[in-house]
């Protein structure tokens, strides 16, 4: 049996920013186990202060160049919660097509170029060009298709350019709409394609009982705005964050971490699947079940699979959204809002959890104060509970150094930890 | 093992190049494999030696490092210092790197403890005002834009690869999007930089019917004092102006004037 070693990874690869994972075993006892987050923090909340509230999503979205969307959608929800405004129905539409198109580019980038080399023994995508060019070409088309719809309905896949307060600066292409609709329903095909390659995948058999948090509404799976939910029984309201968030500063970490009823919790995809099951789409919901993805699943090497799962859901949904768009005709893009005093909370779904901006205004809409709270944060201190039980799992299994060490980098990027983010 | 390919018959030499991030939100990266329809194409054309956000793989041994991400650390001005001395040619990868970026925007306040407090609170952390490669190294090429514009790095590396001039437009933003016929934004009522700002994204913002905020910097001729003429004409606050000058740091000093006028920090 394996009794002492020492692993070290720095500026873990194939996750966004930068962290390391130390593990360190003497005499069969897990000494140390760490997931050690060393980003360089950029500092936006404090960015905005003093500025008119327009700023927030603009500057907003470049707190990360996978999830800008979810960021500019944040900040642009509590700037209206703040200032007591709904946006139209056609409006709340086109954005949650625009957020279900960056979780779909997000899950494919993550689950095929940054997990699936792992899976498959190599070290990037790259050389699975040669060796598996239609698994590539897949997967590049279906990262084309959902930044395209980006394109069109947010003006640009990355820190888009229509979002703003009120709506959007202007429509998508009623055709293009229509020809999106068409090469969604191939997209499931692609999907369905991808589901039989993961099913081939072998997934680490390693739980750890841990609580899951997510946005839920009662009818449909959560992704913009919603009570706030824990798989331990916690609900708040969405302006209740900080009760859900409970941020602190440990060594260690240039990020916040965070902690519910445990130690540590969970959220992401996985936490989204846990908590809101039943709101599945139906075909979303057969390829859950093939892969034997239920509530309450405590693997969170399965965080992988889950992200699959959405992706099907989040294009059932798309087909149906884009559906309802064409039935109606176009109302306008934007409607005007007023600026009042007072403090506004916006959580959106973004690919990898719950996202929260909270900004206070006053009177003419200038920013007093902003607070952000990013996924990745969230899950930091689960991350670093999962390394060490999977370090003591290793132990017991007698695991060699080189897998113990392969593991614990799959079970981080099992999470898709977007670091930059989480130090903004 | 740069393998050779031939271009229009011509051998060209596939160069190693490696990508790093600094201060940054990663987005100027990722908008290369954004780059979906081309990208089997553009894997084509060099050889990706470091690239840790996509692969495990890495080396040093490159030659031409695109360099993501404003300097905001000691150590990201070691990790700067190293990748001059290894890299034949050093590229500047978007806004940040160019000049500072978002990440800028932090310097507009004159205490910068109260920035630190006003994020961590009195937990000790360690940042540095946002700057430039090339306050800390010598820069070979900038590539503009916040993200940049994916054709054009495409076209910026098949330019090098095929050892040819890199040039940037002259010209403004206001030009392209003058090509495009769309609706003015200053007639909408929105502030707008196109006028003063450096073109090549192809009026990227206006044409979705949003202003340009100058990510790209100035234009060589850029006229602030003209620009500044129409905003006050159509009565649009002056504060507007200036949050869209400060915001990515190209226009440092047009910006710092702006905002002494306005009587400083708000
Ligand atoms: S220039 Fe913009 S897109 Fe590029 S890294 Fe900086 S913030 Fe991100
Ligand atoms: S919208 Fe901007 S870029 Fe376009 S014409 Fe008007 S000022 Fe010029
Ligand atoms: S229009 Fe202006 S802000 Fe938009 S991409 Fe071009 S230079 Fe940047």
């Amino acid at each position: 049996m394996k009794i002492s070693c020492d692993i070290e990874v720095r500026h873990l690869s194939r996750v966004e920013g930068h962290g390391n994972i130390r593990i360190s075993i003497k005499n069969g006892q897990v000494r140390e186990a760490v997931w050690e987050v060393v980003e360089t923090p950029r500092f936006f909340e404090a960015m905005l202060v003093g500025k008119l509230y327009e700023n927030a999503p603009y500057i907003c979205g470049r707190i990360c160049g996978i999830c800008s969307i979810g960021h500019t959608l944040a900040s642009i929800r509590a700037i209206e919660n703040g200032f007591g405004f709904t946006p139209s129905a056609q409006t709340a539409r086109l954005r949650l097509l625009l957020k279900h198109m960056e979780t779909l580019q997000s899950h494919i980038l993550h689950i095929y170029f940054l997990a699936a080399p792992d899976f498959l023994g190599v070290g990037s995508v790259l050389p699975l060009i040669k060796s598996h060019p239609e698994v590539v070409r897949r997967a590049l088309r279906l990262k084309l298709l959902a930044n395209e719809v980006c394109d069109e309905v947010g003006g640009r896949r990355l820190h888009p350019t229509r979002t703003v307060v009120g709506g959007f600066t202007m429509l998508p292409d009623r055709d293009a709409l229509g020809r999106f609709h068409q090469r969604l329903r191939a997209g499931l095909a692609d999907l369905f394609a991808s589901a039989e390659l993961f099913a081939t995948f072998t997934f680490p058999a390693f739980t750890r009982e841990t609580e899951f948090v997510s946005l839920r509404r009662e009818g449909s799976y959560p992704f913009i705005g919603g009570e706030l939910f824990s798989s331990d029984g916690v609900r708040k309201k969405e302006h209740e964050y900080r009760a859900m968030t409970n941020e602190y500063l440990a060594a260690h970490s240039t990020s916040k971490l965070s902690r519910l009823s445990r130690e540590s919790f969970a959220v992401g995809a996985l936490a989204r699947l846990n908590n809101n099951f039943a709101y599945l789409r139906p075909q979303a919901a057969a390829i859950a079940g093939e892969f034997g993805l239920g509530p309450v699943n405590h693997n969170l090497f399965m965080n992988n699979l889950a992200q699959l799962v959405e992706c099907v859901h989040v294009v059932e949904d798309a087909i149906a959204l884009i559906d309802e768009l064409l039935t109606d005709c176009w109302q306008e893009p934007r409607q005007a809002v007023t600026p009042r005093a007072g403090i506004g909370v916006g959580a959106v779904e973004v690919p990898r959890g719950i996202l929260y901006h909270c900004l206070e205004f006053d009177k003419d809409g200038r920013i007093r104060k902003a607070d952000c709270v990013i996924p990745t944060s969230q899950n930091h201190a689960n991350i670093s509970k999962d390394i060490e039980a999977l370090a003591a799992h290793c132990v017991a299994q007698g695991k060699s150094d080189k897998e113990t060490e392969l593991l614990a980098e799959m079970l981080v990027r099992a999470y898709d930890p977007c670091i930059s983010c989480s130090v903004h | 093992m740069s393998d050779a390919k031939s271009y229009l018959g011509v051998p060209v030499l596939r160069p190693r190049v490696g990508f790093f991030e600094l201060t940054s939100c990663e987005g100027c990266q990722l908008q290369l494999l954004n780059n979906e329809a081309t990208l089997l194409d553009f894997l084509d054309l060099v050889e990706i030696v470091n690239f840790r956000e996509g692969m495990k793989e890495s080396g040093d041994n490159y030659r031409i490092a695109f360099v993501e991400g404003a300097v905001t650390r000691a150590d990201e001005v070691e990790r700067l210092r190293e990748i001059r001395r290894n890299a034949e040619m050093v590229i500047a990868l978007g806004s940040c790197a160019c000049f500072g970026g978002v990440n800028q925007l932090k310097n507009r306040f004159n205490d910068p403890a109260w920035v630190k407090r006003e994020v961590y609170g009195e937990y000790p952390i360690d940042s540095q005002a946002a700057v430039p490669l090339a306050a800390v190294i010598k820069v070979d090429l900038e590539i503009f834009g916040c993200p940049v514009k994916k054709e054009e790095v495409e076209r910026i590396v098949t330019n090098l690869v095929l050892g040819k001039e890199v040039k940037h437009p002259k010209y403004p933003v206001c030009m392209e999007c003058k090509a495009h016929e769309n609706i003015c934004l200053f007639d909408l009522g929105e502030p707008c930089l196109g006028p003063i700002t450096r073109g090549g994204c192809d009026a990227w913002c206006p044409s979705n019917r949003l202003g340009c905020w100058g990510c790209r910097g100035p234009a060589p001729e850029a006229n602030v004092d003209e620009l500044r003429k129409i905003v006050a004409r159509k009565n649009i606050p002056l504060e507007r102006l200036l949050d869209r000058l400060e915001c990515f740091g190209g226009f440092g000093g047009e910006a710092d004037a702006v905002r002494k006028e306005l009587g400083g920090l708000k």
